[in-house]
């Protein structure tokens, strides 16, 4: 199972494998990792799971919809140019390690 | 006496009252009771993507196994509770044991409408799991299948279906679809796109009688289905409140700190008939939105933080291409102005009162709904230039 290394907003990192497919908001959720929302429950509806993504990995994430996009625009952090909603970004062989780091507020 | 919360209904209110106990830093007894079987889970995928086969039963779980565990939540799967005994501050099961508590969080959510006519007792619904997986198993096999209701549960339903490639009727008793809380230019878009998908769309259309895998209405039209689901909606559970004498009407009735009539009991979320004050009166609200911000109100004020209820309301739904966010409460608005091109099926629907804007329905206009609910909350209403005018940046509004 590929590696997630998330980083909270306090600096506490968490290493979890996550199974094949999983999204990195359930995967944030699920192993009890402070500061993902994720108030929708993954409906890209409510902008509460926004990431931000290790750069060296960002030209491997599918590609971000338009309206990840605009809901992006309105996320409670700021927006950077690593922003996405964890739960649009599904975990793949080739994100194995992905650093994931978390907002102060959502 | 040391504090002890017992949490009754794992839902999402109920899951979150447990978790917000834990981050803010509650270090008692805790009790998170749920009639349920299952884990406690997510209910909006459960009409999307859940019974779509999209979303797995481990991906719609609200935490893992071990959250609980970790947390030092006692989570009491498949209890039900027989009674509460408010003097001695005792949870009674079924099975007759009696649960302490010095303070008492009602999240018991609310029960579907059920139809009463003859031969309704083959008809599903969907709010739990169990209900999910029920019909799940039906719709492998059914090819035709009728949904009474053309709400947001009934048409989110019926998109799925027909996705499935099956014959897809839905009969409304209204003159337009989710009427109750849509005005006519976003039912027309939904109707619309439901006939182009291929569902028969029946209006004005009043069940009568099931026989024999037919749908019989009052007009005497006739539709067959060898799967009847309904979505007519919901009764809030109050009846554990009431027996132990709180006072309800429409739901458990609280105050702004979800306070019961006895003042250690809180109610949450759907059952909580509260007084709201984008809505301008006491109503319940069923939604995810409502559920979880009252659950954080009625944990601060168990901590003895007094933070009364003030949440903007939202509510979403989706079906095909189309995802509708709803930011605030409609009722009651004398005009509204639109944003966006609705023959595109992307536009915004701005609600005023007496000039004030009271709600913002956006149709895949994500940007816009996360705004509505920053110019709501900060009583910011934009002039009709300004939302007609797609240069506008309404984030600038904010300050």
């Amino acid at each position: 199972m590929p590696k997630v290394i998330y980083i909270e907003n306090n600096g506490t990192e968490h290493q979890v494998d996550l199974p094949l497919g999983a999204t990195l908001m359930e995967g944030a959720v699920q192993n009890d990792i402070k500061g993902i929302v994720a108030e929708c429950g993954g409906s890209c509806m409510c902008a509460t799971c926004h990431i931000y993504v290790d750069e060296q990995f960002m030209g491997l994430l599918p590609e971000m919809e338009e309206e990840e996009n605009e809901m992006l625009e309105g996320a409670t952090a700021e927006r950077m140019s690593n922003s996405r909603l964890g739960c649009q970004v599904r975990i793949s062989n080739k994100l194995d390690g992905v650093i994931v780091r978390i907002p102060e507020k959502q | 006496m040391s504090v002890k919360v017992v949490i009754i209904g794992a839902g999402h209110g109920g899951v979150q009252a447990a978790a917000s106990l834990r981050e803010e830093g509650f270090e008692g007894e805790m009790v998170l009771i749920s009639e349920e079987n299952d884990l406690p889970y997510q209910k909006p995928p459960l009409s999307k993507g859940y019974l779509q086969g999209k979303q797995s039963e481990e991906a719609i779980l609200f935490r893992s196994p071990h959250f609980f565990q970790n947390h030092q939540i006692d989570l009491r799967l498949g209890v039900n509770i027989a009674q509460l005994d408010t003097e001695g501050q005792l949870v009674i099961t079924k099975e007759g044991e009696t649960i302490d508590y010095t303070h008492l969080i009602l999240a018991t959510g609310a029960t579907n409408r059920k139809l009463t006519m003859e031969g309704a007792a083959d008809v599903l619904y969907l709010r739990t799991l169990a209900d999910a997986k029920a019909i799940a198993h039906r719709l492998d096999t059914a090819r035709k299948i009728a949904i009474i209701g053309g709400g947001f549960i009934g048409l989110e339903l019926a998109a799925l279906a027909q996705e499935k490639c099956k014959e897809v009727s839905v009969i409304e008793a209204q003159s337009r679809l989710m009427e109750r809380v849509l005005p006519a230019v976003i039912s027309d878009v939904f109707q619309k796109t439901h006939e182009e998908c291929g569902v028969q769309v029946h209006l004005n259309a009043l069940t009568k009688s099931i026989e024999n895998h037919c749908i019989i209405t009052k007009e005497g039209k006739k539709i067959e289905a060898d799967l009847i689901l309904a979505g007519i909606g919901v009764i809030p559970e109050t009846s554990l409140a009431e027996e132990a004498g709180i006072a309800c009407e429409n739901g458990i009735l609280v105050n702004e700190f979800q306070q019961t009539s006895v003042a250690n009991i809180y109610a949450i979320g759907d059952c909580a008939n509260h007084y709201n004050a984008f809505a301008q009166k006491r109503i319940r609200l069923e939604s995810v939105q409502n559920a979880v911000d009252q659950a954080k109100t009625a944990v601060n004020h168990v901590l003895g933080k007094t933070q009364p209820y003030h949440a903007v309301p939202w509510f979403w739904t989706n079906q095909y291409h189309l995802k509708l966010q709803m930011a605030g409460i409609s009722a009651g608005f004398d005009r509204y102005v639109l944003r966006g091109d609705v023959d595109a099926d992307k536009f915004s629907v701005y609600y005023f009162q007496e000039n004030r804007l009271i709600a913002v329905d956006s149709l895949n206009r994500p940007a816009d709904h996360l705004n509505a609910r920053k110019l709501l909350a900060a009583q910011i209403s934009p002039t009709d230039a300004q939302i007609g005018d797609l240069n506008v940046n309404l984030n600038q509004l904010l300050g």
